[in-house]
């Protein structure tokens, strides 16, 4: 375990001390294969905990650094075409924060501590802020800002949060420790009035980082700006394991006997974001911005999920899963329809699917995939959602939860239907940036992998999301 | 000693209020050192004849190592630097923001007294003070305008949070404390960072100048 967090972090300082700008994707491809082989070895023999327990290859963590270290292989492939088209940019930097990463992600899945796990949280921001600035305009720097004052904001939050949680266990006969099998055992112990407080702190501040409405500020705009590679990074992988803390929280507040409150407050935040999503989706002229309310969306799908708890639980760790990898393919496409036609405004690109012939259609395949269109992952996700919802007898919000992704179908279905379809003569082209083998196959095959996952979930997966759901105790 | 104590609390809420009422960078700037600097002593003060006084002696340290001299330094030279015009522009006037943080420490008291704490008092205005400074913070990030501002607020914000972690400064892992202090100068570093290339891009650090991107 200590291999995939060290690794990348080693990798990190061979790029920023590499002085050659062309070879220094080769090493985000190193990284990314070490972690990727890393992970894979964990999955064959699962270790015990490390660190005197402050590392575990659990459940949850299975499930999400399974999904992040394919994500970041994938992405590392694409990275070797798009660099090698933006060599006029001095790629340290990027790909030195990329590695850091990897590397704090792995460290927030794994981490059962729960000090260990606002740490991690704060290099995930510290790591993408700069990389949000790389194509060195005043939209990216503006955005950049925005992410990082939101965020650190957020992460101030949590970091009370979990003062109070600490505080919760303080006391006579309290567990003294932030370790989370230790406030599990303590359940009750804990004092009630300082973990509903601690939650409500922690939800805000792991929430802005997951970009739950009303959250969200920074998403549309670190999203709209960054490259379409850190998109794919940041809602597929920074918000999954925003996610896993949310989660560890849950886990926390339902030992200590507040789980009907921490719940409620989840199935609210997680409907209000879909609503804020439908809301601004309709209408939206970039389409970047899009796949970022897309992003606030599922968000909202997964607080949504975890919050009904039960079977809609399980749903929710499927649909980490499957909304990582669809993420994946739909920043990845759009960003090759960005460069192609070097603008993102709706009014200015048609026909994407003639002009790339891989990644405009994957850009349409990837849209019915993300809204729920079978036989694809997330509409078995979902749908186990919605049925847990309505078997827990709460047809209201079950009612909802259905609307508002109906609505977002509609919403995005025009949007991505305008930009893939009809004939691209007359719209601008920047020129020698079709697709090539190193930018379309790497979504071409997440794309897959979605659709495998739709079509056969294998046993020990679904064993896996159960188990995760049982974990988190919902 | 108690006496000592709580004029060390009182003074560091005053801090908040003359922060929340300063017209200028430099004034703002330099409370803020100094809120930092008396948080190092109340570290100390607190720990007094408890166990683990290397443990405290070194976050005491820290906190006026970088709390009180490393960031206003890094704030100083980012004005100089970027020859950023000496007022603080507010979005929300002085006294309004007053008003604001007056009902923020009212309320601050009110929970406090409402949550008791599990591992007794160790002093009945910490949580008060901790989460009255963590407010100040919030306004001030909120309601001014130049980016300087926003990183003093958030200064102030991790402030209140460093008061209220000193409730646990005997049963918490000193790494935990440590990255409290590391991502702090951390943040700050990076946010500096960025702000030059605000100053490049936009010859000035208005954050309002920073808002073409919206639906």
């Amino acid at each position: 375990m200590i291999f995939i967090v060290l690794a990348p972090l080693a990798l990190a300082a061979v790029a920023f001390a590499l002085g050659s700008q062309r070879r220094r994707p080769l090493v985000l491809l190193a990284g990314g294969l070490a972690h990727l082989s890393g992970v894979v070895a964990l999955f064959r023999s699962p270790p015990a905990p490390t660190l005197g327990g402050w590392l575990e290859f659990d459940p949850l963590a299975r499930i999400v650094l399974g999904t992040t270290s394919v994500l970041f292989m994938v992405c590392a492939v694409y990275a070797q075409g798009y660099l090698a088209r933006r060599s006029e940019r001095d790629n340290r930097v990027f790909v030195g924060g990329l590695l850091v990463l990897l590397s704090a992600m792995t460290v927030v899945a794994l981490s059962q501590h729960l000090g260990l796990l606002w740490v991690a949280i704060e290099l995930t921001t510290l790591s993408t802020a700069p990389l949000i600035y790389f194509e060195r305009t005043a939209p990216a720097l503006e955005a950049a800002w925005k992410y990082l004052l939101v965020c650190s904001l957020g992460i101030a939050f949590a970091l009370l949060g979990t003062f109070f949680v600490a505080l919760a266990g303080g006391g006579p006969g309290g567990p003294r420790s932030l370790l989370l099998a230790d406030l599990v055992r303590a359940g009750s112990a804990l004092s009630p009035g300082w973990v509903r407080a601690g939650f409500v702190f922690l939800l805000v501040g792991y929430g802005t980082k997951m970009g739950l409405a009303p959250l969200h500020s920074w998403k549309p705009d670190a999203y709209g700006e960054a490259p379409g590679l850190l998109g794919a990074l940041l809602s597929g992988g920074v918000t999954s394991v925003a996610f896993v803390a949310v989660a560890r929280v849950v886990q926390v507040c339902g030992a200590a006997g507040e789980s009907a409150f921490a719940r409620a407050a989840l199935v609210g935040m997680g409907l209000a974001s879909m609503a804020l999503a439908s809301a601004f989706i309709v209408g939206q002229r970039d389409f970047k911005r899009m796949l970022a309310y897309s992003s606030v969306e599922h968000m909202g799908v997964l607080a949504f999920g975890l919050g009904v708890g039960g079977a809609a639980a399980s749903g929710a760790m499927f649909h980490a899963v499957n909304n990582s990898l669809t993420k994946g393919v739909l920043f990845l496409a759009a960003g090759n329809i960005h460069r192609s036609y070097g603008s993102k405004r709706v009014e200015d690109v048609r026909g994407a699917a003639r002009r790339l012939p891989v990644s405009g259609p994957l850009f349409l395949v990837g849209f019915l995939a993300i809204t729920g269109s079978p036989p694809f992952g997330p509409f078995f996700s979902e749908f186990s959602i919605l049925f847990g919802a309505v078997h827990a007898g709460r047809f209201v919000v079950a009612g909802l939860f259905l609307l508002f992704l109906a609505i977002i179908f509609v919403a995005m279905g025009a949007i991505v239907l305008r930009v893939v379809q009809g004939d691209p003569s007359g719209c601008p082209e920047v020129p020698r940036h079709g697709d090539t083998w190193l930018t379309a196959a790497p979504p071409l095959l997440l794309m897959a992998v979605v659709l495998a996952l739709g079509l056969f979930l294998p046993r020990p997966l679904k064993a896996l999301f159960d188990a995760a759901a049982a974990r988190v105790g919902s | 000693m108690n006496r000592w104590t709580d004029s060390l609390f009182i003074l560091v809420v005053i801090i908040d209020f003359f922060l929340l009422a300063a017209s200028r960078l430099r004034a703002m700037i330099r409370a803020a050192a100094a809120q930092g600097a008396l948080l190092s002593l109340l570290a100390l003060v607190l720990a007094w004849g408890e166990a683990q006084v290397g443990h405290t002696i070194a976050l005491a340290a820290g906190a006026l190592v970088v709390k009180g001299a490393l960031i206003p330094w890094l704030l100083y030279w980012a004005i100089h630097e970027a020859s950023i015009r000496r007022e603080v522009e507010p979005i929300v006037g002085f006294v309004p923001s007053l008003v604001l943080g007056a009902l923020g420490v009212g309320a601050a008291f009110a929970l406090s007294s409402y949550l008791p704490l599990p591992t007794g008092a160790v002093h009945a205005y910490l949580v008060p003070t901790a989460l009255s400074t963590v407010w100040t913070g919030l306004l001030l990030i909120v309601t001014r305008r130049k980016a300087v501002t926003q990183v003093i607020g958030f200064l102030v914000l991790e402030n209140g949070v460093f008061v209220f972690g000193l409730l646990l400064s005997d049963f918490m892992p000193a790494m935990v404390e440590a990255g409290v202090l590391l991502d702090l100068f951390a943040a700050v570093f990076v946010m500096g960072i960025v702000m030059f290339d605000i100053n490049r891009e936009f010859s000035s650090m208005d954050t309002e100048k920073l808002s073409s991107l919206k639906d």
